[in-house]
């Protein structure tokens, strides 16, 4: 699907879920010569736990079971050029810019495994491209978001947001909607009230795919101007803008296809 | 001579196939050409202007059969956007379902979906028929200007909004129209019209339990009192 966005591209991948309290985290650093290796002997002199990582270029996973706040406090203190690209006990996850074809195969994507992924390759129209203006976009943890389209309210609801305290990376319109659904999950909304509250909320055009731990999550505006396709057999489900990229699936060719409709929320849970 | 040719997409490229059907073929060569794994790939068989028989194989991607004139296209599944976009003559069927923007644009000739259609099914017509065998999505037939669009399903939000003289005839439930089209009562030629399209189409559907929706033509002239409320 690089046609449809060659500027940038992403991956999150949901993995068999790491037992409590031990968690994943996803490091980007602007520095191509970074020493990952010395950056997790700083956490673990820094905060006296223990931590593993496993790093490929820009991109590493740290696993420790500290506490989130106190890794992003450390972090900041120790590290504060490193930005956190997703946190949780399930997802793992790869963004930058270039063809979606060359960061698939930087990063190893046929190697990844789990159980649920979602992917995204980006044609810009009204932010940056940079690594960090890549989708997917993560809020919290195990929580991740794909958009194909552009909120026209971005601004106002990043004022709301930033007016309890939430933080924002970019100025994207998607991290926006990602950080808005997050917030509302937060405040006690399942993800598909949250979906429902976005509608009267989020001003504009969007498919969204998101992820959860357990759950792959789908909905389109009411106008439903960006395409998706589904294909769903007895042994997966597939979700994509265009048929042209699940045509290749094993067994797609008796799976059922069908367009998403207008505001309807379509969920799989694993 | 073999009187059908296949072309493999799986070994051709879209535009090798295309010129093909462009330049290469006379209105006698072929029977039919039948296309192999289309695999949802854009712009199949568009720009056709011979009578030919086109067969393709499986699920196609945007604008397939688009801009068609005298060919006879069918689709052995679903069709992603703008199928058969501004067809001037000849036929487009799809056996699937079919994505946004049906038969968008077109002039005339005639539209078979089979399936359900999505949104802006039949938008800005201008002369083509489009019937289809399922339900259309919101905006359908959104400013036709003229032809025939036949929904043997249900209709989504919108329908006909910003009509002119193009006219849809409605089986199932209509979620709502769109400003300033109107249902109006079926008369002789309304139940003619429809039944001849359903039988151009060969799908099986009885024409009285249509409904017609055209323009009320309040839209036609600017109404200063109207505050832009139609």
């Amino acid at each position: 699907m690089g046609t449809r966005g060659p500027d940038s591209a992403g991956l999150a991948v949901f993995r068999r879920p790491l037992d409590a309290p031990d968690r994943r985290f996803g490091l980007y650093s602007n520095d191509p010569g970074v020493d990952w290796q010395a950056v997790r002997e700083d956490f673990q002199r820094d905060t006296g736990g223990e931590a593993t990582i496993r790093f490929k270029e820009t991109h590493s996973v740290l696993t420790s079971s500290i506490d989130v706040d106190d890794f992003k406090r450390w972090l900041m203190l120790s590290h504060p050029n490193l930005h956190i690209l997703a946190v949780g006990r399930s997802i793992e996850m790869y963004k930058d810019e270039g063809l979606p074809g060359d960061i698939a195969q930087r990063y190893g994507f046929d190697q990844l495994m789990g159980t649920h992924a979602v992917a995204h390759t980006r044609m810009a129209t009204e932010s940056a491209v940079s690594p960090a203006h890549a989708h997917p976009y993560t809020a919290g943890e195990d929580f991740c978001l794909v958009h194909n389209g552009s909120l026209s309210n971005p601004y106002s609801v990043r004022r709301k947001l930033e007016r309890r305290g939430i933080e924002f990376e970019t100025d994207n319109d998607t991290e926006a909607g990602c950080r808005f659904l997050e917030w509302r999950m937060r405040e006690g909304e399942t993800l598909e009230q949250a979906i429902e509250t976005s509608f009267t909320e989020l001003d504009g055009f969007f498919t969204f795919l998101m992820a959860t731990a357990d759950r792959l999550v789908l909905v389109r505006d009411a106008f439903a101007c960006k395409p998706a396709v589904v294909a769903e057999t007895d042994d997966y489900v597939a979700i994509s803008s265009e048929f042209r990229s699940l045509a290749h699936l094993p067994g797609v060719a008796t799976a059922r296809v069908f367009e998403p409709v207008p505001e309807q929320i379509y969920s799989w849970t694993v | 001579m073999d009187r059908v040719k296949q072309m493999d997409l799986a070994k051709l490229s879209v535009r090798e196939v295309n010129q093909f059907l462009h330049h290469d073929l006379s209105n006698d060569d072929f029977e039919r050409i039948e296309i192999l794994n289309p695999d949802g790939l854009h712009n199949i068989a568009a720009g056709l202007d011979h009578t030919v028989d086109i067969m393709i194989l499986g699920h196609a991607g945007y604008f397939v059969a688009g801009m068609n004139k005298l060919a006879h296209v069918t689709v052995q599944g679903n069709v992603g956007w703008s199928v058969a976009e501004n067809i001037m003559s000849g036929s487009v069927r799809v056996r699937g379902h079919a994505s946004a923007c049906a038969g968008s644009s077109g002039h005339g000739g005639l539209v078979v979906i089979e399936g359900h259609a999505s949104s802006r099914c039949g938008i800005s017509m201008k002369g083509c028929d489009i019937v289809v065998g399922g339900d259309v999505g919101h905006f359908s037939a959104f400013m036709g200007q003229a032809g025939t669009l036949v929904v043997c399903g249900d209709a989504g939000p919108n329908l006909g909004d910003s009509l002119y003289e193009a006219t849809i005839y409605v089986r199932g439930k209509i979620h709502s129209l769109g400003a300033d089209a109107k249902e109006e009562p079926m008369q002789p030629a309304d139940y003619e019209q429809v039944a001849h399209l359903l039988t151009d189409a060969a799908i099986e559907c009885d024409a009285r339990e249509f409904k017609r929706i055209a323009s009320a033509r309040r839209l036609y002239h600017w109404n200063a009192d109207a505050r832009q409320e139609y």
